[in-house]
Order: C-alpha cells, then structure tokens, then sequence
C-alpha cells in the first residue's frame, strides 16, 4: 500500500517550458562564463529535456529531497553539469545565486556532479557511460521495492561509443526494466567532431531496438514531442524507453550552434552579451 | 622566470618529430585529440592516426593487437581513462604479453583543475606501477617529455607516461641527457634530499633555494622513472642525507613516496616524509588553488623540512655543540644541568 503521491508542484505548460529553459539557458553561459571554464555546447542542447523532466514530468520535491519513492534522474553526460545545476536552482532546491560559484574551489557546484555535495544531485557522474549502469541500479531497486519511483537518464551521443553503454543497455531490457526512461540527446557532435566521423555511431534506434528497447524518434526541442514521449514511455509495459532526441549542440546562441568547438570552451565578455542577448534578455 | 610549457604541448610537438623518424609510429586517441595534443599527429600523417572515439578500453586492445603486427602504438587520453577505465585490458592485454604499446596520459594530477575530483587521477602511478613489465614515466618539463618520449619509442616494452594540462616551467636545457630508470640529480646537497617526480621538480627546486639561504644543503633528484625507480641513487641518499622528503602529484599511497620507502625500507631504512595528496579526492578549482589547497607547493616542502628537522636530534646538536637530546634554551643551556657538557 502507498500514500497518494503529493502533487502540490504546478506543472509547467508547454509555454511555461519554453521560459524556463530559455532562463536555464541564460544560467549556463552566465556559469560557464564566471567560471572561464566548462561545457555550454552540450548542456544547452539539453535544456528543453531537462525543462520538461524537472518542471513537468518527474514526481519531486526540492522541499524533501529525498523524498522516498521520487522520480530519479541522472546525467549519465556529467559534463553537462550547468544545466543540471541550473534546473535544480530554478526548481528550488537551492537559491540561484549560487549558480555562479560553478567549478570554483569550495563550491558545491563541481565541474562534474556530486551526489554528496548537491542537493537534488542522484549519482555523481562524469566518466562517460557510468551513469547509465547506475540507473539500471535505481530502476532495479524500485522494482524490488515495488515503488512507483521512476528513473530517467540523459546519455550523450558521443557516449554512445563506450563498451558500458552497451552492456546496460543489454541488462535493462533483459531485467524489463519499464520504469527507466533513456533520453538519448542526439546533438551529432562529440569533441573531436561530428559522431560519424569520430566514430559512427548510426543507426542509433535499430541498435536500441535489437537490444530489446521501445524507441521513440523525437525533435529534442519541441516541447510538445517532448512530453508526449514522456507519456508514451510511462505507458509502455515490460521493456525499456529510449528517446532518441534529434537536438543542436550549443541551441539558442548562433555562434555556438552545431560548432564542436563549444563543447568545452567558455565565452569571453562580448560572447557572454551577444549570447545574452540572442537568448532573449539582459543579465 | 623561465618559460612556461604543459608537458602535453611537447608531448605532441615532439610526436610529430618521432613520427617522422619512425613510419612505425600509430597513434591513437579517443575523442580528446586537441587536448591529449595528438591532433597535431593525426592531420601530420592521417593514415597512421586512428581515433577510436569514446573507448579507452577498445582503444587499449587495438593497441595491443598493433604492436603484435609490428607496429608502435602510442595511445592516449586522460590519465584517468587510459589508466582507469583500461586498468585491466593495459595489465592482460599489453603488459602479460609484454606487447611495446606506449600510453601516454595527459591530464594527470590535480592540476587538470576545474574538471573535478572524477577527471584529477591521482592514483595513476600507483596502479600502473602494480602491473608487472609495465615501465612509469613522469616527466618533469617540456624538455623532459620530449626527450623521455624518444627513450620510450627507442626502447622496446610496455610503457606509461603522464603528461600535465597546465603550462610548467622549462627546467632543464636542450643537451640534458635522459635514461629511462635512471635519475637525475638536478641538485648537489648533504644534509637532506628531495626525490621529486613530475610537476614537483620545480616545487622542489623553489624550496631548496629558500632552504640554501638558511644554511641547509639541499640535494633534489628528478625521479623521473617510477618504474624501473633508481635504486642506487635511493639508497645514496638515504646514506648519505640525514631526512629523504618525496613529492608528487598523486596520492601519498602506492606512488613515488611509496616505491622510494620500499626501496629504503629493504636496504637502507630510513625516515621519509611524504609529500602528496593525503589519502582523499581532489575537487574543482584553479591548478595553483588546488596545488595550495592540497599543500603540493614549495612552501610546504619547506614547512615541512623545517618542521621535521626541529626534532632532529644531530642538526640541533651541531648547532648546540653539547650532544645532548634536551630542550635548549635561547642562551644554548638545555636543561641538563650542565651534566652533558652545555655551559
Ligand atoms: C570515460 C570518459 N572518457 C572521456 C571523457 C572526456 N569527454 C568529456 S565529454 C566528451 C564528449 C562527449 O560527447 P557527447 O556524449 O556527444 O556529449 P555532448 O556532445 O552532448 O556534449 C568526452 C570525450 C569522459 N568524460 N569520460
């Protein structure tokens, strides 16, 4: 038997979204570029994901973070920690000022996610391809607990090239793992270059599909696709979901858009103003 | 001020000139070759690049299987995922068949900075200096990287190296000789000796000069090699100095510190004082804030030679002249009741 799950948050509509993750877009090349150092590429292709997962679609609450039988969500691509940080900030799970203290020495705000140092933060991540194993655990333990809980997780097409991928990928479909959902942010660009150059890593859903995942085929940033893949995926029995999100590495500032040379690279002043200014607003 | 170099700055530069000496060079990276450095390599001589993507393992056991056919792979990434994630492909794979792969890490230590705790391997040297055959490089400088490079790609055998991301001063001069497992003594000194590998070279430098100027005779060796270490000039130091002081870049467990006490430990005990990261992760943070943060400085160096030798019988006994172990006094009087010879 379980307690009703509290519904007290508002769910952001498909236009409320689209503010908010223009905010978190702000965050992050304000963050990245107090800190001279980080990743705005990845973690603005992510935005509107991370949007939708944290202000509509997972069942939290930054007033009891460890709320028992919440919704899990890890960013297997740690890298792309500012917009993490900065949806965390913006859902309440600390104050937004801190935003700014992002890789700087005694912040909590590490240049890649701690789980002992951030609230809301479920699984320090950083290492390409361990995140993902660690939601195979969190989806496996709310199985043998029979909770509600659902997990997510935000994997990088680059990362796609690890071996643990692979090998989770295998396991959550044979342990039916249908409470975890896989957002795959298909933004075509790794560092070196683009995916299928460094190396290929095409076709992305018949692979997913022949190691027994449900696989859906969104645009990463229409937000309406975005929760209607949520819903799907809540509502598939028995097998895992994986949404292929076709997304823009560097989305919402021109110069950095579809550029692999933004994937770890921090805007000087002037980039900061145009890029402030492109995103819709003032400092 | 001398120049500032990242040893994978010379590390790249000088891949291309090894590269052009020997059409047996491979390199492989996988998806960091701009920062690795090996870029420079890759668009030198395409065909002998292979970027693997993001793989370490599979691109560990690509090497292995290159070197069986002839070839000299050089393969390289962070320290953290050459020598992490790879652990047991490099040991199984390349160091049990003893197969001539040379992995070469950038982006060791805690001066990779800002990227945090997961991306700063400060337990690299301990783990590959745990794998039999394999040889542990650490160079100092651009010149050593360079230089040391050469040595690895002339000698046969399973090799890593570390290189740094941060700009380190240029120490040595060109003509400087180097030889994989043997040290060099960048330092004459008699009364105590700093072992230095990597970036604490120069650390360790910075503090023999502020010691000289108190009247101690500091002598500094680059410990370059990890693996074979240098034996000789170990235990000539542990007979000849009265306190061995290791610094490095990495934990303060199973690295240099570690393989200088087992050497003294078996032919020349001694007292060490290990200077390094004290069993606990690193964090985000500017290199310089997190070298002070974590006391890898030449001000700690010297805190700590001093601290040690306050309690060092002999020097306060030269200094006082009575042979005595008591406390003494600002007049020179201990306490003894002019017993053992103190006025
Ligand atoms: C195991 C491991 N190897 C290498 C890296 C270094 N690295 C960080 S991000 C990255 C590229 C990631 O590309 P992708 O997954 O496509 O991320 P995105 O483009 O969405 O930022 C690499 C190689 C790492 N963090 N972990």
């Amino acid at each position: 038997m379980y307690l009703k799950r509290r519904e007290n948050f508002m769910k952001q509509s498909v236009k409320e979204l689209k503010v908010t993750a223009g905010e978190i877009r702000k965050d992050i090349v304000k963050m990245v570029h107090a800190s001279a150092s980080g990743h705005p590429g990845g973690s603005l292709s992510a935005a509107d994901i991370l949007s939708a997962l944290y202000f509509n679609v997972m069942n939290i609450d930054p007033e009891n973070v460890k709320m028992e039988e919440r919704d899990k969500f890890v960013l297997s691509k740690g890298h792309a920690a500012p917009v993490l940080y900065s949806s965390l900030a913006r859902r309440g799970y600390f104050s937004t000022d801190e935003l700014l203290t992002l890789r700087k020495i005694g912040s909590f705000l590490q240049g890649h996610p701690d789980m002992k140092g951030t609230p809301g933060v479920e699984m320090s991540t950083g290492s390409l391809g361990q995140g993902f194993s660690s939601s195979i655990g969190m989806a496996l333990s709310a199985k043998l607990d029979n909770s509600p809980s659902r997990t997510f997780v935000l994997l990088g097409d680059g990362e796609l090239n690890e071996g643990i991928v692979w090998e989770a990928a295998m396991s959550a479909a044979h342990y039916k793992l249908d409470n975890l959902t896989a957002v795959l942010d298909y933004n075509g660009l790794q560092i070196d270059g683009p995916n299928d150059k460094v190396m290929g890593v095409s076709p992305v859903d018949r692979k997913f599909e022949s190691f027994g995942w449900n696989v859906i085929k969104i645009d990463g940033h229409n937000f309406e696709e975005i929760l209607k893949a949520f819903d799907s995926a809540k509502s598939t029995k028995g097998i895992p979901t994986i949404i292929i999100a076709k997304t823009i590495k560097g989305k919402g500032v021109s110069f950095m858009e579809n550029n692999a040379g933004w994937h770890g690279k921090a805007p000087s002043d002037e980039e900061l103003e145009i890029a402030l200014k492109e995103l819709g607003g003032d400092k | 001020m001398s120049k500032m170099i990242a040893t994978r700055e010379a590390y790249g530069k000088a891949l291309v000139k090894y590269g052009k000496e020997n059409e047996n060079i491979v390199v492989l990276d996988a998806d960091l070759s701009k920062s690795t450095k090996t870029a420079e390599f890759s668009t030198t001589f395409p065909e002998r690049f292979f970027n693997m993507g993001i793989a370490e393992q599979n691109m560990l056991g690509t090497a292995a299987g290159l070197a069986t056919s002839g070839k000299i792979p050089v393969a390289s990434s962070f320290a953290m995922f050459a020598a992490g994630r790879a652990f047991e492909i490099v040991r199984n794979s390349i160091c049990y068949p003893k197969l001539n792969v040379k992995i070469c890490a950038t982006h060791a230590g805690l001066t990779v900075g800002e990227d945090g705790a997961s991306h700063q391997s400060i337990e690299d040297l301990a783990i590959m200096r745990s794998i039999p055959n394999l040889t542990v490089i650490n160079p100092a400088d651009a010149v050593s990287a360079d230089k040391l490079l050469g040595e690895m790609i002339s000698t046969y055998g399973p090799m890593y190296a570390r290189f740094g991301r941060a700009a380190v001063p240029v120490i040595y001069s060109e003509d400087q000789k180097f030889e994989i497992g043997k040290s060099i003594t960048v330092k004459e000194g008699e009364d105590i000796t700093i072992i230095a590998t990597g970036i604490m070279v120069n650390e360790a430098l910075e503090a023999a000069k502020e010691l000289e100027k108190i009247g101690l005779s500091i002598r500094v060796i680059d410990m370059h090699t990890i693996k074979p270490i240098d034996e000789e000039a170990i235990v000539k130091a542990a007979i000849e100095t009265k306190l061995i002081v290791t610094a490095e870049e990495h934990s303060i467990i199973g690295g240099l510190g570690s393989a200088v006490a087992e050497v003294t430990a078996k032919e020349a005990p001694t007292f060490i004082q290990m200077i390094g990261v004290n069993d606990t992760f690193g964090e985000s943070g500017k290199p310089n804030e997190l070298l002070e943060k974590y006391g890898l400085t030449s001000e700690n160096i010297y805190n700590t030679i001093m601290d040690s030798i306050e309690f060092d019988d002999e020097i306060e006994d030269e200094e006082n002249g009575c042979g005595c172990s008591g406390e003494h006094s600002h007049d020179g009087g201990c306490g003894n009741g002019g017993g053992c010879g103190c006025k």
